[in-house]
């Protein structure tokens, strides 16, 4: 299988604090990586630094994504490229609908790839599609992006959003938190729906609850800045019934 | 001299070629206001309301007046139609200050009298003497400059009961090859259940500096209903002086969009008066500006008696060393019980060479009302423009996108969905920098 992610050696500050302290990690097409940790280890920032997220800086590392070199690509770049990331805490944008907002995503992602832009029939009838798929009300489609959205609403907009632009390398950043079972169930089944056999997807999480519908590959803990752990599915379970502290004690000498 | 010194002088010295023209209605005020403007003279910037406005230096180009009235020869069919696709107007201009009616408009219904200021008032002087100056009376330095010097302008007269369907449209523009300074006046009356829109584009878009001052008076009667939408397209070179003044009876309803797409220097006031129990008054503004554009709203909303409602939106987007000033009063006067009053006011500076001077302001004097108030300045949303980032959206669109749609929530409240689409699109024109090198009326292309 060929690697579609390449991670070697990677450090990120933020306002000049060292946040990844060296992390290694490489994914092949149509894996499943979990990617778990207590609070403060790093998690958010690696998906941050993945997208371009202007407030990190990398300052030693590389990172190579589909063998192109990812940091040299602007953020809309990367999304072009295939990459997405479902927000920790999607953005409200007032005043900008959800149709508009992809109908300029979608045709920014064509004129990239040297595409004529999507029609409307057409554009709309990939809106019905992708919006039944997440069980997304076709009243919120209308709406300004996430504006008075619940928690749910919004991380089921994420998923909308992904299902429309079709990524090869999706990030879903604690996607689980602030969802009630049911919505758990509607985001995670649409994740699986859009899973292909050459995309990949990276979760975050810190619960195994979201793990029992989405079923990784590949289990790695991230510590203090580095993957301190990388094993199977059964790594799951076990952090699940000893908590984090053992690997906090592992790793403190 | 001073410059107010300076127009006092032509004042003085002109009289008779000011008055030869006028109609004795347009005369009788120029007295009063000139012992006004003697004593007033230009606003200084010290005071309060001038504080950011230095209006006495835009008199200091040397400007000619045309007080003789020499005509301006003007080919009507070389000046544009001004066209806004599914709009149906009855169309006219004002030329400096010189109406014209354009041909082959509609008729307009009985009664109705839309006209030269002037000639009207020679015509049916006891119509509108009850009006002229009524408000303007008590403005400030410059509605006393306008009154002073007036010698036409517009009427619009809408007889009780009637109802315009069709959305009057007046372009102004300003003519000449030298520098020029021009006095309009605007008279509005509207009585009793009437209704009308209008739509006025102000397109002063000359070379050479230009300077206009525009007063306009709106009455109107128990239960009318007027919608005013100003749009300004001048140029640099162009200062603008404003001002508007409505009085409103019981149950009338007032909209009011005011709309500074490009320009030089502007200064609108305007002022509301609720004096009738019910009446409703909606004034929004939106102010785009560059480079060293200048654009000052002052508006008081004054409510005079109670079941009053008044809202107030007015958003600025302010790039490069662009400068807006917005002073917004709301008064609620003792006996204005029950008043429902509302004021916005957002805006963003995109630069920090970009100024914003915000000053809401609300004085109640009632015990049983409902007010608010609220005033921002900031930055486009760095995470919203990360989040579109994100999914694709260039950095240059994605902004574009949020100036577009922070701009979007004012023309929403235009009523005339033609002249909403076409306003969308100009003002998507304007802040993509496309309509920057436009000379004519860009509702017309």
């Amino acid at each position: 299988m060929e690697n579609l992610l390449e991670i070697k050696n990677l450090h990120a500050t933020i306002d000049g604090k060292e946040i990844l302290k060296g992390i290694n990690l490489t994914v092949k097409a149509g894996e499943v990586h979990a990617i778990m940790g207590p609070n403060g280890s790093g998690k958010s920032t690696l998906s941050n630094v993945l997208v371009g997220h202007p407030a990190y800086t990398v300052t030693e590392g590389e990172i190579y994504y589909k063998g192109k070199n990812l940091l040299e690509l602007r953020p809309e770049e990367r999304s072009h490229e295939g990459l997405f990331l479902s927000f920790q805490y999607p953005v409200e944008i007032p005043g900008v609908s959800i149709t508009n907002f992809m109908r300029a995503a979608i045709n920014a992602k064509r004129q990239y790839l040297g595409q004529e832009p999507m029609n409307a029939t057409e554009f709309l009838k990939m809106m019905r599609e992708k919006r039944a798929l997440v069980n997304l009300d076709s009243k919120l489609a209308n709406r300004s992006v996430n504006e008075g959205f619940s928690g749910g609403e919004k991380k089921r907009n994420e998923i909308f959003q992904m299902a429309m632009l079709e990524p090869t390398l999706s990030i879903l950043d604690e996607t689980d938190s602030g969802l009630d079972i049911d919505a758990l169930r509607i985001v995670a089944e649409g994740v699986n729906k859009l899973k292909r056999e050459d995309t990949s997807s990276l979760v975050i999480t810190h619960y195994q609850r979201l793990l029992d519908y989405i079923k990784p590959d590949i289990v790695h803990v991230l510590y203090n800045g580095k993957i301190v752990k990388t094993a199977g599915p059964e790594l799951v379970m076990e952090l699940e019934e000893r908590g984090y502290d053992w690997i906090k004690n592992e790793n403190q000498q | 001299m001073s410059h107010e010194q300076e127009y006092i002088e032509i004042f003085d010295h002109n009289r008779e070629l000011i008055e030869e023209p006028c109609a004795t209605l347009l005369n009788a005020a120029r007295g009063r206001a000139a012992v006004q403007f003697r004593s007033m003279g230009f606003p200084g910037i010290k005071e309060e309301n001038w504080l950011h406005s230095n209006v006495a230096k835009r008199f200091a180009t040397d400007f000619g007046m045309n007080l003789g009235r020499v005509e301006v020869k003007t080919d009507m069919q070389s000046i544009f139609t001004c066209d806004v696709p599914n709009l149906k107007t009855h169309q006219a201009f004002i030329i400096n200050d010189t109406f014209r009616n354009s041909a082959g408009g509609k008729e307009l219904p009985e009664g109705v009298i839309l006209a030269s200021l002037n000639e009207t008032a020679e015509k049916y002087p006891t119509l509108l003497q009850p009006y002229y100056d009524a408000l303007a009376v008590n403005g400030d330095n410059i509605a006393q400059f306008n009154t002073m010097f007036a010698q036409d302008g517009m009427v619009l007269y809408v007889p009780k009961n009637c109802v315009i369907d069709e959305t009057i449209q007046v372009v102004t523009l300003l003519q000449a090859n030298v520098e020029m300074l021009s006095n309009r006046r605007l008279l509005v009356i509207l009585e009793e259940n009437s209704s009308a829109s209008l739509l006025i584009c102000d397109h002063s878009s000359m070379e050479k500096q230009t300077l206009s001052t525009q007063v306009m008076e709106v009455f109107l009667g128990r239960g009318a209903q007027f919608n005013l939408y100003e749009l300004e397209e001048t140029s640099h070179s162009n200062t603008r002086l404003g001002h508007l003044f409505v009085r409103q009876d019981a149950d009338s309803n007032f909209n009011h969009s005011n709309i500074t797409l490009t320009n030089g220097f502007t200064r609108n006031y305007i002022n509301v008066s609720l004096e009738g129990h019910g009446a409703e008054t909606n004034i929004c503004g939106l102010a785009i500006g560059d480079k060293e554009q200048h654009i000052d709203n002052h508006t008081l909303v004054d409510h005079k008696t109670g079941n009053c409602n008044s809202n107030e939106l007015y958003k600025y987007i302010l790039d490069e060393h662009s400068t807006g000033v917005f002073a917004g009063k709301m008064l609620i006067r003792p006996d204005a019980q029950h008043t429902n009053s509302q004021q916005t006011n957002r805006n963003l500076c995109l630069t920090n060479d970009a100024h914003m001077y915000a000053q809401p302001q609300l004085e109640i004097y009632a015990d049983d009302v409902k007010c608010s108030h609220g005033s921002t300045v900031g930055q486009l949303d760095e995470n919203a423009l990360f989040y579109m980032q994100q999914r694709g959206i260039p950095a240059d669109e994605a902004r574009h996108l949020l100036m577009y749609a922070f701009a979007g929530e004012v023309i929403e409240h235009i009523g005339i969905e033609a002249l909403r689409d076409r306003l969308h699109m100009l003002v998507e024109k304007r802040l993509r920098r496309e309509l920057n090198h436009c000379k004519g009326c860009s509702l017309c292309k």
